[in-house]
């Protein structure tokens, strides 16, 4: 291979028809409220972890069904599980319960 | 795909083209790139079609490459194109017709920018006569040399010595059809077809026997973006626009590409080679790449010009395969062959991409 | 109270709707339609938000109202002169009457789809439109839906929109949105559906339990981000792009049948009524009434009103109130001024 000095990039779209969405059905069927967030951003705005981190439950929600997976994963871990964020959710989301189901999900996946 | 739906779309966007007597201006690239386009859109225009076209030796660039890639500011860009429509008026011309489409977006911006802002014609009128001790009057029409070789795009089919068919099939010529982004994203109304279906170069292959692939990133830009191939480390950005095309376009295995831009040719042409040399994929089954040709040279295979006239050697893809598949007579070993039969010599075959 | 004629033009939802109201307050409404049936667009929609309730139901209990009313199908109004307080009216089938009030119910046109041409709607095969996927909810003949297994609808075409000069909400579209997707995710349950909004506007009584419905029970995916082009892959499915701007990313998918949620514009001629009865139109291009709070029902027009969606995009429950309010409005009038 020639090196020009440049090369091609890879597209920043996220291609849908790509996105494996196995994982997340599974945490969907094992947390259906998961499906009711209107980003209206109160989890992230009370976050403990947010204040001095990317960490964001709604981010973290939109990136595994977007199949940013990795990137979603490594929000989960700076997650200090000190609940605010299920104290304010507005539709009442077990922001906690999804969180706990995410590692084990996502990490089972992993072994 | 219904093709009624288009063509309700292309009947909305037609515009005015006057008869005969235009005034032409070159590309500053064109020349270069693709040498034998200009001179050929001239002499079927003039000969083949009969029609009166002045070049005035004095027209300069229109200063569209300095003003988008930065280096000079709006005024300055819009001094150099008064001064062009000065040139014009002084040979007593008013439908000037510009041979690129970079030109054609910086004249239509900058008509449409003094018909709102009338203040700002006035300054540069006065600009002008500061610089240059000239008075311009604006061109009765405007258009883009494209839009010259559509309307005729009948009469040139009914000179055709070839046509875009596959002679040994029957079957027409698969061509992916790419319009420059200034041509019509900017002003939609100013293009054959408007911005989302145009049907310029649509036009011209239909009426030559080819068929049109519509892929699905048939509007994405060619990736030349003025800066984004200017400066080398951008160029990444560049090369990665031109390999969605591609890939995009792929399944249709298009016979050809064809292009009304001076930079979408060049960049469809030659980032075909870098890509096959970065990623040793090419986008044909022959493992040429899929030739991208200029309206005019495509023009010119139709009329029968000598491919190697045309300046055809000059791409990057190889056109070989094209002419096979035309049935156009052609002598191989002409082809680095210049002026006099001066020998051009050959260029180094490339490792992923064939070239002979 | 010596008996009034009343002149309805159009007979929708609001026409009805008013000219019943009319008759129970003793006057003498005459609806005058121009199409050979009435029901307005109430008539070719299968089903009605926020509960998925039939058309037809409503339809029927319009119409069952209005039975006892002078009807005046595929009739067209000539000409209305107004002399000495009295409304002189000519119709294209010749009649000639006299009216002491008029009520404009002249309604909304849904925008045409192929003025995104973007959208590709007339030349795609796979795109469709809300009223054309309402139909195929009634009749089931629609080659174009297919067993679908990917669906996009896309919100507010030709709403909020400089391009096509409409910058307003229409007001229903949200809400059709996420009613049609449950209903054919209902139809399709393997498919994915996705809605594509800016906002949802889930403003009106149980609407907000409809999203939530569409979220949870059909697992209907909203994304937050317009759709910017559709074009068509070598299958003939269809590839949209749009931004998920809740992530900030581009985001590109295939679909097996794209719906347009096409927004509401004025009636087609009403310009011509308009003229008649010398009424302005609004920046929105709708008729203009006399404010936005008391003067709801009136135009400066005296005699002249108006109900239903023919000054601004309205849903059902906000026609059918208004069309009360405007019967109320010319009962008024007509005691105080004729």
């Amino acid at each position: 291979m020639i090196d020009f000095g440049f090369s091609i990039s890879k597209s920043s779209h996220i291609q849908m028809d790509n996105v494996d969405l196995k994982l997340f059905n599974k945490l969907e069927a094992l947390n259906p409220d998961i499906s009711t967030c209107m980003a209206c951003g109160l989890c992230t705005a009370t976050c403990s972890a947010g204040n001095f981190t990317d960490a964001s439950f709604r981010k973290i929600i939109l990136m595994l069904q977007r199949g940013k997976d990795k990137e979603a994963l490594e929000k989960v871990k700076k997650c200090m599980m000190c609940g605010k964020c299920i104290l304010v959710c507005s539709r009442g989301i077990n922001t906690r319960n999804i969180l706990l189901s995410i590692t084990r999900i996502y990490n089972e996946e992993d072994k | 795909m219904i093709v009624e739906g288009k063509q309700k779309i292309w009947a909305d966007y037609q515009k005015d083209i006057p008869d005969d007597h235009y005034y032409y201006v070159r590309s500053c690239i064109r020349q270069s790139f693709f040498p034998a386009s200009e001179v050929t859109f001239l002499d079927i225009t003039r000969n083949k079609l009969g029609k009166d076209f002045y070049e005035n030796p004095y027209h300069t660039t229109c200063g569209g490459i300095a003003y988008h890639s930065d280096s000079i500011p709006q005024e300055t860009a819009m001094t150099i194109i008064a001064r062009q429509f000065a040139l014009m008026h002084e040979s007593g011309y008013e439908n000037y017709v510009c041979s690129c489409i970079t030109s054609f977006g910086c004249y239509t911006e900058t008509l449409e920018t003094w018909h709102e802002f009338p203040e700002l014609e006035d300054r540069i009128r006065q600009y002008l006569w500061d610089s240059c001790k000239k008075e311009f009057a604006k061109p009765k029409y405007l258009a883009h040399s494209s839009d010259i070789i559509y309307k005729f795009r009948h009469e040139i089919a009914k000179q055709a010595k070839y046509k875009l068919v596959n002679v040994k099939t029957g079957k027409p010529l698969k061509v992916v059809e790419h319009i420059g982004c200034h041509y019509s994203k900017m002003f939609p109304s100013k293009g054959f077809g408007g911005a989302e279906y145009p049907h310029v170069l649509v036009g011209m292959v239909e009426a030559w026997g080819g068929e049109v692939v519509d892929y699905p990133e048939r509007r994405h830009c060619c990736g030349f973006g003025f800066r984004q191939y200017l400066i080398q480390a951008n160029r990444g950005y560049s090369v990665s626009n031109t390999h969605k095309k591609f890939e995009s376009m792929e399944p249709y295995e298009p016979d050809l590409i064809i292009t009304n831009c001076p930079g979408c040719p060049y960049f469809l042409d030659r980032w075909q080679y870098v890509i096959a040399e970065q990623t040793g994929k090419t986008y044909s089954k022959n493992g040429y790449g899929i030739p991208a040709l200029t309206y005019e040279e495509v023009a010119g295979l139709v009329l029968g010009y000598n491919p190697w006239d045309l300046g055809l050697q000059i791409h990057q893809v190889a056109i070989e395969p094209l002419l096979e598949k035309m049935g156009v007579e052609y002598d191989p070993k002409a082809k680095y062959k210049g002026i006099n039969n001066k020998d051009l010599g050959t260029p180094e075959n490339p490792i992923n991409i064939k070239l002979i | 109270m010596k008996e009034h004629n009343i002149l309805i033009i159009g007979g929708g939802p609001a026409g009805m709707e008013t000219a019943y109201q009319l008759k129970q307050l003793g006057l003498k409404p005459i609806i005058i339609e121009r199409n050979d049936r009435l029901g307005g667009h109430l008539a070719q929609w299968d089903r009605l938000f926020p509960t998925s309730e039939t058309a037809v139901g409503l339809l029927e209990r319009l119409k069952e109202n209005t039975k006892d009313i002078e009807v005046k199908l595929d009739s067209r109004i000539t000409n209305i002169e107004k002399i000495n307080g009295t409304f002189h009216v000519s119709l294209s089938t010749n009649k000639n009457f006299e009216v002491d009030a008029v009520v404009v119910c002249t309604g909304f046109e849904l925008f045409n789809a192929e003025r995104k041409q973007e959208y590709g709607y007339g030349i795609y095969d796979r795109v469709i439109t809300n009223a054309e996927l309402e139909d195929y909810f009634k009749t089931h003949d629609d080659k174009r839906v297919d067993e679908p297994r990917r669906i996009g609808f896309v919100h507010c075409v030709g709403s909020r929109d400089v391009k096509v000069n409409n910058t307003y909400c229409s007001k229903v579209c949200c809400a059709t949105a996420l009613k049609q997707a449950c209903e054919i995710k209902d139809e399709f349950p393997d498919a994915d559906v996705y809605c594509f909004y800016m906002d949802l506007r889930m403003f009106g009584k149980g609407y907000e339990d409809l999203y939530l419905r569409a979220q949870k029970d059909f697992d209907i995916k909203c994304v937050r981000g317009r759709v910017c082009e559709v074009s068509e892959n070598i299958e003939g499915k269809l590839v949209i792009k749009a931004e998920d701007t809740l992530l900030g990313t581009p985001m590109k998918m295939t679909l097996d049948l794209l719906v347009l949620m096409c927004g509401m514009e004025k009636a087609k001629g009403v310009e011509e009524i308009q003229k008649m009865l010398n009424l302005e139109s609004n920046n929105d291009g709708f008729i203009e009434n006399s404010g936005s709070f008391v003067g709801i029902n009136r135009t400066k027009g005296k005699g002249v009103f108006v109900a239903g969606a023919c000054t601004s995009p309205k849903t059902l429950p906000d026609t059918i109130a208004e069309a009360r309010s405007t019967a109320m409005e010319v009962f008024n009038y007509l005691i105080h001024n004729c």
